[in-house]
């Protein structure tokens, strides 16, 4: 076992896992905003902010699917020591990772039931930069308007006019988060 | 404090609410199952809340715990007790100066900000139960919209008494999709429901339901065109602090069977007191 396999998870796991989760909560209820999100290291190309997601979200019960550069021996061995996550193909996992070319297309994925809505994956989005500018956001969470630098504008609109099914998203650079819920609608 | 059990409850269990919470914030007033832990406090005293709070709080938090407007309740003061001792956190009974308030029946006076979390604690997450017992039904209800039962049940309301009688547990349609239980408040607060700045997280412990607001959300009172929803409360200022604008509990002040109205409230009384306000009935 490589020894950053061992390394890069939190030192402080309970703390630190609350602490990321309150910036993703924040993200995912504010849509287009950006928080830090710290303490994990995981191997390239994972992002610090994507390590930490996955760190504070993943475990047994959750299938991940890694997408592209994402899926390579250094980021299986390190998931699957610190969260035990399943490895999954897109259309069975709760949570994916990748680049927005290695993710796409989003009609892979599970979208919920119209019983359960809940049960659809989480795409984490490996991005370039983060910035509020770009598309226009619109929807709970939002006061009057918001922005974000988003890959693109027409598979969110697909996304959001499943409502109340829907894939949602986190997005990832450096150590920084932003998020995207289904409820988003975007332009 | 073991670090491992910060907030009492362990990681992979903090993990699962926190997924629940992110789905349910993604899908506004959608009842998120979850699977509910047992909890050193019975059920009636808002385990569902605590998993929550317990889910969501971090050792920087401040937080605050009311019971019916009360932080001085025995409900109250044991759960402040109990993140004290499992999180560590600083408490306060100031609705400003709280970061995560967790509440069972009211939404705080004050206005909430950006930087807050209310956590509700909730006895039964399911708005249309009364109507039909069966989980399986009522999730059928939802996912087709089908609320022309709750309309006519609030409208039989309006037939016997001439105005709605449902006076807490008001339901409300959340974005124009889901309908909602907004747990026991009472209506005056449903308007804060609405485009509130803080998040808003719902915990059903004994029903293992998780359900959001996220911030600024639009949430409506259910009505009908001739008789539009009314916040009431007792028509009646508040007997310590003069406060008009708040809701009141009516409470008895002797044995001779005196009564006055306070508000329910503590917290926003007794700053109103200390500022100076005086009520007809103070000392
Ligand atoms: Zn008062």
């Amino acid at each position: 076992m490589q020894a950053e396999t061992l390394s890069g998870g939190f030192a402080t796991p309970a703390v630190e896992a609350a602490r990321a989760f309150r910036s993703v909560m924040e993200a995912m209820a504010r849509p287009g905003t950006i928080h830090d999100i710290r303490g994990a290291e995981p191997p390239a190309p994972l992002s610090p902010a994507a390590g930490a997601v996955l760190l504070t979200l993943c475990d047994a019960e959750t299938p991940i699917y890694l997408a592209g550069a994402a899926d390579c021996d250094a980021v299986r061995s390190w998931l699957a020591f610190h969260t035990g996550a399943p490895a999954a193909g897109p259309s069975h996992c709760m949570f994916a990772v990748g680049s927005w070319d290695a993710l796409s297309p989003l009609s892979d994925y599970p979208v919920g039931t119209s019983e359960y809505p809940d049960r659809s994956a989480t795409l984490v989005v490996e991005c370039p930069g983060l910035a509020s500018s770009g598309a226009a956001l619109k929807g709970p969470g939002i006061k009057e308007s918001a922005f974000l630098s988003l890959p693109e504008v027409q598979a969110f609109r697909k996304n959001r006019a499943l409502f109340p099914l829907g894939v949602d998203f986190i997005f990832t650079n450096s150590s920084r988060v932003a998020a995207l819920p289904r409820s988003t609608e975007v332009s | 404090m073991n670090a491992y059990n910060f907030a009492y409850l362990d990681e992979q269990t903090k993990r699962m609410i926190r997924r629940a919470i992110l789905k349910g914030l993604a899908i506004p007033g959608y009842q998120v199952p979850f699977a509910s832990r047992e909890m050193p406090m019975p059920y009636g005293w808002g385990t569902g809340g605590v998993q929550v709070s317990a889910a969501v709080l971090t050792p920087q938090d401040t937080l605050k715990v009311i019971d019916q407007g009360a932080d001085d309740t025995t409900n109250a003061v044991s759960i402040r007790t109990f993140f004290e001792r499992t999180a560590g956190v600083e408490t306060t009974t100031q609705t400003k100066s709280a970061t995560v308030i967790q509440t069972r029946h009211r939404i705080p006076e004050d206005p909430l900000t950006e930087g807050q979390i209310l956590v509700y604690q909730v006895p039964i997450p399911e708005p249309l139960r009364f109507l039909e017992p069966r989980e399986s039904e009522t999730r059928k209800m939802h996912s087709l919209e089908e609320y022309g039962l709750m309309h006519v049940k609030l409208y039989e309301d309006i037939s016997r008494h001439g105005h709605i009688a449902t006076s807490y547990a008001y339901p409300v349609k959340v974005e124009g999709r889901y309908v909602m239980d907004p747990s026991p408040i009472p209506k005056f607060d449903n308007p804060k429901l609405g485009d509130m700045a803080a998040i808003q997280l719902f915990g059903a412990g004994r029903e293992q339901r998780i359900y959001a607001l996220p911030p600024y959300t639009q949430v409506i009172s259910l009505d009908f065109e001739d008789h539009p929803f009314e916040a009431s409360k007792a028509d009646h200022p508040c007997g310590l602090c003069g406060a008009k604008d708040s809701y009141l509990d009516e409470v008895i002040i002797d044995d001779a069977g005196g009564r006055m109205f306070v508000c329910s409230d503590t917290n926003y009384c007794t700053a109103r007191q200390a500022a100076g306000h005086k009520g007809k009935d103070a000392a």
